[in-house]
């Protein structure tokens, strides 16, 4: 069976992304997103998470008895966030700094252990890793938008270059944090539907005659 | 004396777990929808938490640290905890039923809580615990680790019964179809944020 890339891709980015969709791993989405640069550092420590997980978990999924599954997948995931920690403390000490106690909190990130249970148990190693990559990134991205509106309205800076001196200390409070998950996650809400409703709308007309106006083709 | 006030006033309302520290807020959005479970949730958290910490901490004292495995301590906690949890079950299905009835459903959900590895990596961390209750890394034990545990927990509870409460009525108000779900759950919980927002100008 041909994998589908594409539609990996468009699920893991847009229609079931893990942030803004799902609303998975909210702990690090709202406490990291003080800054743009902690949803970098937290989302692509999360990519490679995800990514060596969905492809060992895929490996062993004919070998991983159903009943111990779930032992066995956080058992596979703690040992990758453990190398993750090492690599990073050594590496990238200021970013280990910044991440702090959500590093370890990987461990249970729902998303992590959501994909493996739904994905990686069922599919190819190939189509699993391509599931994590796109996941990772789809996560990575949200956390990073929204570290970036933070940031601008909360500290007037970004990527911790100073922008100007008005800030909204609102922003970079805790009480923000669900302020703006909230209003992201309508926002892309809207904004996905109304391109699933265009689409829609454009299949309809080019089935039919397509010099005909909407109205007329309903 | 002076220090338990501290643990208790910094763990439940200074640095509560849910709305100041963003640990456990899957189950915080997921089981607060009505007041009855939102409480079992919250008590169930408090014990597993409060038996993690003692578990973990001497674990991580005086057998990692002195064999130099701590890189180790991911795996290790997990391990603990997800045993602890399955014991408690087990035990409460053979010895009291009716508590099992009441909180049997969450415990699984308690493995990968966040808030429960959450508390055992704080504990263990001297940095953080000085920073959070300030105690220093030299005068840490057991005590003060269990009893983070204890009052964190009830931090957590505090949130999530006040989070139910909350949705309670809102289920009940006409919302906007958009921000139905988890976008009005977050908006609650700003405000429970706001809220806690004035105890850390204490």
């Amino acid at each position: 069976m041909k994998t589908n890339f594409k539609k990996i891709a468009k699920d893991g980015i847009i229609s079931s992304n893990p942030t803004l969709k799902l609303v998975l791993g909210t702990c690090p989405t709202l406490a990291l997103t003080t800054a743009a640069m902690n949803g970098i550092g937290m989302g692509l420590a999360v990519t490679f998470v995800l990514i060596c997980s969905n492809i060992l978990i895929s490996l062993l999924r004919k070998a991983i008895p159903k009943q111990v599954r779930i032992p066995a997948f956080i058992l596979i995931i703690a040992t990758f966030v453990t190398i993750v920690r090492l690599a990073l403390d050594y590496y990238l000490p200021d970013i280990y700094e910044s991440l702090g106690l959500y590093l370890p909190l990987i461990v249970v990130n729902c998303i992590i252990l959501a994909r493996a249970e739904s994905f990686a148990s069922k599919n190819g190693v190939l189509a699993s890793a391509a599931d994590g990559l796109f996941m990772g990134i789809g996560f990575t991205l949200a956390l990073t938008t929204m570290g970036a509106v933070r940031e601008i309205l909360g500290a007037g800076a970004i990527f911790g270059y100073k922008l100007w001196d008005f800030s909204i200390g609102f922003f970079s409070s805790s009480a923000g944090a669900f302020f703006t998950y909230a209003i992201f996650i309508v926002l892309f809400a809207l904004i996905t539907d109304s391109i699933a409703e265009k689409t829609k709308l454009a299949e309809k007309n080019n089935n039919g005659d397509f010099t005909k106006p909407i109205e007329e083709a309903k | 004396m002076a220090q338990f006030l501290m643990i208790i006033v910094s763990a439940v309302f200074i640095n509560n777990f849910v709305v100041v520290q963003f640990l456990g807020i899957c189950p915080f959005l997921g089981v607060s929808k009505d007041f009855k479970s939102a409480l079992g949730m919250g008590l169930a958290v408090t014990f597993v938490m409060t038996l993690t910490c003692l578990i973990t901490y001497p674990i991580y004292t005086f057998l990692l640290v002195p064999l130099k495995l701590e890189f180790m301590e991911i795996i290790v906690f997990i391990f603990i905890i997800a045993s602890i949890v399955q014991m408690i079950e087990m035990v409460l299905k053979k010895f009291s039923p009716t508590l099992y009835n009441a909180m049997g459903i969450y415990l699984p959900l308690i493995t990968t809580n966040c808030a429960v590895l959450g508390a055992a990596e704080l504990v263990i961390d001297g940095g953080q615990m000085a920073s959070l209750i300030g105690i220093t890394a030299a005068q840490m034990n057991m005590g003060y680790a269990v009893l983070y545990g204890l009052f964190a927990g009830l931090g957590f509870t505090l949130a999530i019964v006040l989070m139910s409460g909350l949705r309670e009525k809102i289920a009940r108000s006409p919302i906007p179809k958009k921000l139905k779900g988890f976008p009005i759950a977050m908006l609650t919980a700003t405000f429970i944020a706001m809220a806690f927002y004035v105890f850390t100008l204490i």
